[in-house]
């Protein structure tokens, strides 16, 4: 076997997983907090994605300075999309919220695709492109930048849920409603800022995969339906698991598409990760690090 | 005009037409139904014919999703599986249609039950996500199992023919599908009388209780699944049999959601819902489509942005109806039909 190879997809496995786990994040984040299923994560990336490319070769800002932009508008939406359409619906049967994401993700699809059109835009180059020697391979300094920076907003992620009073309070609330309601908590105010939280990390990593890829299109949406194996293998309420889970179903995915691909003929890099999902749930339905909750009938 | 309600059995009760002239008034409208072809143009008829095949995808995926509980995301899966078994059937072994499109529910309602068997264990929105993959992963077999499908390439489909009668022409398929769709209706209007039907209603609404009242929890599921998969097949025979050239991008994850939208929009857990739901999302493009193109003389970019028009105003119906009519449009029509049935004189 040839280890330059799969040391090449380990890393490319690594980078995508790295991006995965943050976008898995926030739908841990929404999930643990108001116990909905957001199947438009993939849209929040997209429209971060769209956004930031937007302040960048439109406007001229800054990188950093879009970034943060792009930050507080991913907020913004996040808020104003629970206030107004989950709100309504809290309390109400499971399809209905799963049915109100596929909505909302069908909303901002056309928005963009309104806006846009459906080519692929190029994305201004912000990291150096020349490639880094690590060891025997080649690595761009772009992944190094996007490892990085998915790393930093983790560190950012934890201390905020460990020291913060909000995060504090945000816990309080994933962990019994009842309870931080009694406690003197805003419940309301925590679901709006958990959609806020989860549409600014699906931001960056909308961002950080232009930057990757160097163009974005309509095709960046999918990578909300490639959060959900990662949830159920690092288990739907962990956010550790999350960041587990994203990196294993990138290399899984990576892997897949370097050693598998060519003996079906392409494909099996797309569907691995679902495959992974299937089994997962037959064998270990609550993830490698989730709450187990056993009910039998 | 009729008005209150003086049922005095369980029989009465249970009635699909509750009086004589609900019964006059539905062999109207069939006899209605199925002049249609004589005097209504190709392209309506077309647009008819989608509609009639959506009413049986719809009524499928209601008896799954709005009256056993179980969410699926994988119905455009089922139906690529009943599309393409319908195609190999038909090409390979010269299968004539009135075999080829039951047997096509057969083979998809035995794939059903087979993704219904982990549903014993997982549920809610882990359902959702394993029915997600299912189609994800159906989508890749059928792309590979390319000396049965075609591949990327798909398959055409022979014209169905009664002996010597092609159905070739709209007004024929229209004979066909809508016989279906009678029968499809008339059965899952009875299942639901039934002590199958009730069962699935039970597992919907407190499983552990219809447990314990002895309902077969695993049996009936897979029941369910088997009979909505067998809907969705067929739906996904006469799709193919209408389209007469099919391939796995035919039956895209936003078929599924399409579908799932019309059950959210005519009504969960209700037949008649259903069939509202799928005229009301099949026309939905239609009228769409009517409007850009009276506007295209102002605004002549329209034209090409009507796909995502569309998809907008679908999502936006979706997020409205679960808001504010969370039941539907057939309970809408219900509430609407009552009030006027006391009118001037409501309570």
């Amino acid at each position: 076997m040839d280890i330059t190879f799969l040391l090449q997809l380990f890393i490319n496995g690594l980078v995508v997983g790295s991006i995965y786990a943050l976008v898995a994040t926030g739908f841990v984040i929404i999930y643990k907090a108001t116990g909905a299923l957001n199947l438009a994560q993939g849209e929040f990336l997209m429209v971060g994605a769209y956004l930031c490319l937007n302040l960048l070769s439109k406007y001229q800002v800054p990188f950093w300075q879009a970034i943060l932009i792009t930050f507080a508008f991913a907020a913004l939406l996040g808020a104003i999309i629970e206030r107004v359409i989950l709100r309504p619906l809290i309390g109400s049967h499971l399809i209905s919220v799963i049915m109100v994401t596929l909505g909302l993700s069908s909303i901002l699809k056309a928005l963009i695709q309104l806006a846009y059109g459906t080519d692929t835009i190029p994305f201004p180059e912000v990291f150096p492109s020349a490639p880094v020697q690590i060891g025997p391979i080649p690595v761009s300094q772009g992944y190094l930048y996007a490892i990085g920076c998915v790393t930093v907003l983790v560190a950012l992620l934890t201390s905020f849920f460990k020291y913060s009073k909000t995060g504090i309070a945000m816990r309080a609330t994933a962990s019994s409603q009842q309870v931080a309601l009694s406690m003197g908590i805003s419940v309301k105010k925590m679901f709006a800022i958990s959609w806020a939280i989860a549409a600014i990390v699906s931001a960056m990593g909308g961002i950080l995969l232009g930057t990757i890829r160097g163009g974005i299109d309509m095709s960046l949406s999918h990578m909300g339906l490639k959060v959900l194996p990662v949830v159920i293998l690092g288990g739907l309420d962990s956010i550790l698991g999350a960041i587990v889970g994203g990196l294993i179903i990138g290399i899984l995915e990576n892997f897949s598409g370097g050693y598998l691909d060519p003996l079906v003929g392409g494909g099996a890099k797309e569907v691995a990760p679902y495959i992974a999902l299937i089994l997962i749930l037959m064998f270990k339905p609550y993830g490698l690090f989730g709450k187990k909750k056993i009910e039998r009938v | 005009m009729r008005c209150g309600d003086f049922k005095t059995s369980y029989t009465a009760d249970m009635t699909i037409f509750e009086s004589r002239s609900a019964r006059v008034m539905m062999g109207l409208f069939l006899c209605v139904l199925f002049t249609l072809p004589l005097y209504t143009p190709g392209f309506l008829l077309d647009i008819i014919n989608r509609i009639g095949i959506a009413i049986i995808g719809a009524v499928g995926l209601n008896i799954l999703t709005g009256f056993t509980g179980q969410i699926s995301l994988g119905n455009a899966a089922f139906m690529a599986i009943g599309a393409f078994s319908c195609g190999y059937l038909g090409t390979r072994f010269n299968v004539p249609f009135y075999l080829s499109i039951p047997l096509a529910g057969i083979i998809t309602a035995t794939c059903g039950m087979f993704v219904g068997i982990p549903s014993l264990r997982i549920k809610g929105l882990y359902l959702a996500m394993a029915t997600l993959a299912a189609h994800f992963i159906v989508e890749f077999l059928i792309v590979k199992w390319e000396s049965v499908t075609g591949g990327v390439d798909g398959m055409s489909i022979p014209t169905p023919a009664l002996g010597s009668y092609e159905l070739n022409s709209d007004a024929r398929l229209f004979v066909l599908i809508f016989v279906i769709v009678v029968m499809a209706v008339l059965f899952a209007k009875n299942l639901f009388r039934s002590k199958v039907g009730k069962a699935f209603v039970a597992i919907r609404d407190q499983a552990v209780s219809a447990e314990v009242m002895g309902v077969n929890i695993l049996k009936y599921k897979l029941l369910s699944f088997g009979i909505s998969s067998f809907y969705v097949g067929v739906a996904g025979a006469l799709i193919a049999y209408q389209a007469r050239i099919i391939s796995p991008e035919t039956f895209p994850v936003s078929l599924a959601i399409d579908y799932l939208g019309m059950i959210i929009i005519g009504g969960l857990g209700s037949i008649l819902g259903s069939i509202y739901g799928a005229i009301f999302i099949k026309l939905l493009p239609e009228l769409l489509r009517m409007v850009t193109t009276s506007l295209s003389g102002s605004y002549p970019e329209l034209i090409y942005k009507l796909a995502a028009m569309k998809e907008l105003v679908f999502g936006a119906l979706v997020i409205i109806f679960l808001i504010f009519e969370p039941n539907g449009m057939a309970s809408r029509w219900h509430r609407i039909k009552k009030y006027w049935k006391l009118y001037p004189f409501s309570h």
